[in-house]
């Protein structure tokens, strides 16, 4: 079984960034050049700046009516000048809720692992641009950081909320954007690892329960949380934090977790936010 | 997917696509951009039903929405999906949706009649299978299993030593190697379907040579997705 800690010390014996290394790994696999894997990865990066700023500059509301527009006021906020919590963290939020809601307004998205997840990378990516001036070539780059963790989680795990529940899809996507942010920020192949542990440790558990079974509620907001919970494991592992349990036992242990959690917790919408009095209340009034 | 087991990087990043839900909007704007190619017609009339998640949580992942796209031709990433009822009265689709329990079925699964431009008419039912993938379990009552991955050719004849022959032999004659081959039968020496997904497409000249080849009774060719 393909393992994440094979890539770092690879990375480390060749004196190469593990993005490099993911690199010339799906060269191989899927028999592609570096030059049009860079092409399709360059897609992938354009739609998510797009769905940022729509999400951001739009005032959707979704089908059920449950999320939209709350971006537009935590940036309003960022904006003034009056965070509480500081404009890169601020920013980050603001991305993450504008592309999740574009997600939930029927915007065009790229799925990062998930659809319900699609939030979490954008918000990080561009927040660490914005903080460190990286090129377009570093973000492409980090992108193949991102998606090899999640190519380890979708080998020894999963990132289905069907099959892991919530862990398994945002817990996914801040191991993934965690990682990519400590590459991008200049951090080393080994602190990857760290960061991606780090994030997906706080991720552990957290169950699949969207009410009436849509998108929306409680999934926007966590990619806005997901969003920083990447951020704070990806500060910790750059200050040379390391966590305590290596990436791949955290992903066995988001696995097994996954299958412990009852089928009702588990994108079915027959438990948790979903069987609450109001969400039940919202599921009856919408469908 | 790559190799069994083995993800790739645009596994996890991708697909780009008009949201909410790569399995409830992606996956049906692809069955029924399927269910178009089967009809192999523009569509004008139409009827819909949905089972299971499709018809309890359709609406709010606009899963109506995605599959009249579908039957406009329309790809998973095509930001006019949330119109599609719009532009389908322009063009003169008439469409009713209908809950309906369809069996022992995935949840995810839909049944399409559809009547073409130039009378052409067809059964379709398919299921969304997740992450955006598509599987079509019947067409006309017989059974199938077409993914849209590859050019596939259904081939209703009779069953008979040689038949199988006659049609791979004319493939592999005209350069077109099969990638993946199924074939049932009603029963013994009655009616047989041939499922063969293809790695080349095969040409309109190709196509009339199986169907001049003795004991074939029908030949449909669907694009891949």
């Amino acid at each position: 079984m393909r393992a994440y800690e094979d890539w770092v010390i690879e990375a480390e014996t060749k004196g190469m960034k593990i993005s490099e290394v993911i690199l010339r790994n799906q060269m191989e696999e899927l028999d592609q050049s570096e030059q049009v894997l860079f092409q399709r990865m360059h897609t992938n990066l354009v739609v998510m700046r797009e769905s940022v700023e729509a999400g951001l500059s739009g005032n959707r509301r979704s089908l059920s009516g449950l999320v939209g527009e709350d971006a537009a006021k935590v940036e309003g906020r960022r904006k003034s000048g009056e965070s509480l919590i500081g404009d890169r963290m601020s920013g980050a939020i603001a991305k993450a809720l504008a592309v999740a809601e574009v997600n939930a307004c029927m915007g065009k998205i790229v799925a990062a692992p998930t659809a319900g997840s699609c939030g979490v990378l954008p918000a990080v990516f561009f927040t660490v641009e914005d903080a460190r001036q990286v090129s377009e070539h570093e973000l492409l780059l980090a992108l193949f950081t991102a998606a090899g963790i999640g190519m380890i989680i979708a080998d020894r795990a999963s990132v289905s909320g069907a099959e892991g529940g919530c862990q398994a899809e945002i817990g996914s996507a801040a191991a993934m954007a965690a990682a990519a942010a400590v590459e991008l920020a200049g951090g080393s192949p080994r602190q990857t690892a760290h960061a991606a542990a780090i994030a997906m440790k706080s991720m552990l558990g957290l169950v699949c329960d969207p009410v009436g079974g849509l998108v929306e509620v409680p999934c926007v907001k966590r990619n806005a949380t997901g969003a920083t919970i990447a951020l704070v494991a990806a500060e910790m592992a750059l200050s040379g934090v390391r966590s305590a349990i290596p990436i791949d036992e955290v992903i066995d242990a988001m696995g097994a977790i996954g299958k412990q959690i009852p089928c009702a917790l588990k994108e079915t919408a027959q438990g948790g936010l979903a069987v609450t009095p109001t969400g039940r209340r919202i599921q009856v009034g919408f469908l | 997917m790559g190799a069994v087991g083995k993800s790739n990087v645009f596994d996890l990043l991708g697909p780009i696509m008009v949201g909410p839900s790569s399995s409830h909007t992606a996956g049906a704007v692809r069955l029924g951009a399927m269910a178009r190619k089967i009809l192999g017609e523009e569509p004008i009339q139409g009827t819909v039903l949905l089972h299971g998640s499709f018809a309890k949580t359709g609406k709010g992942h606009g899963t109506d929405l995605a599959l009249v796209a579908g039957l406009l031709g329309m790809a998973p990433d095509d930001e006019r999906i949330p119109m599609a009822p719009l532009l389908a009265k322009e063009r003169g689709l008439n469409l009713s949706f209908q809950i309906a329990d369809l069996g022992d079925v995935h949840p995810n699964t839909v049944k399409f009649a559809l009547l073409g431009k130039h009378g052409g008419h067809v059964d379709v039912v398919g299921s969304s299978i997740g992450g955006g993938s598509i599987v079509i379990r019947e067409i006309n009552n017989f059974q199938v299993e077409i993914r849209g991955d590859y050019p596939t050719l259904v081939i209703l004849h009779q069953d008979l030593a040689g038949v199988i022959a006659q049609v791979t032999l004319l493939l592999a004659t005209a350069q077109i190697n099969i990638a993946r081959m199924r074939v049932s039968r009603e029963k013994r020496g009655a009616r047989a379907l041939m499922i063969l997904e293809t790695d080349q497409m095969i040409d309109q000249a190709g196509l009339d040579l199986i169907r001049e080849l003795p004991r074939i009774y029908h030949v449909l060719a669907i694009g891949p997705l």
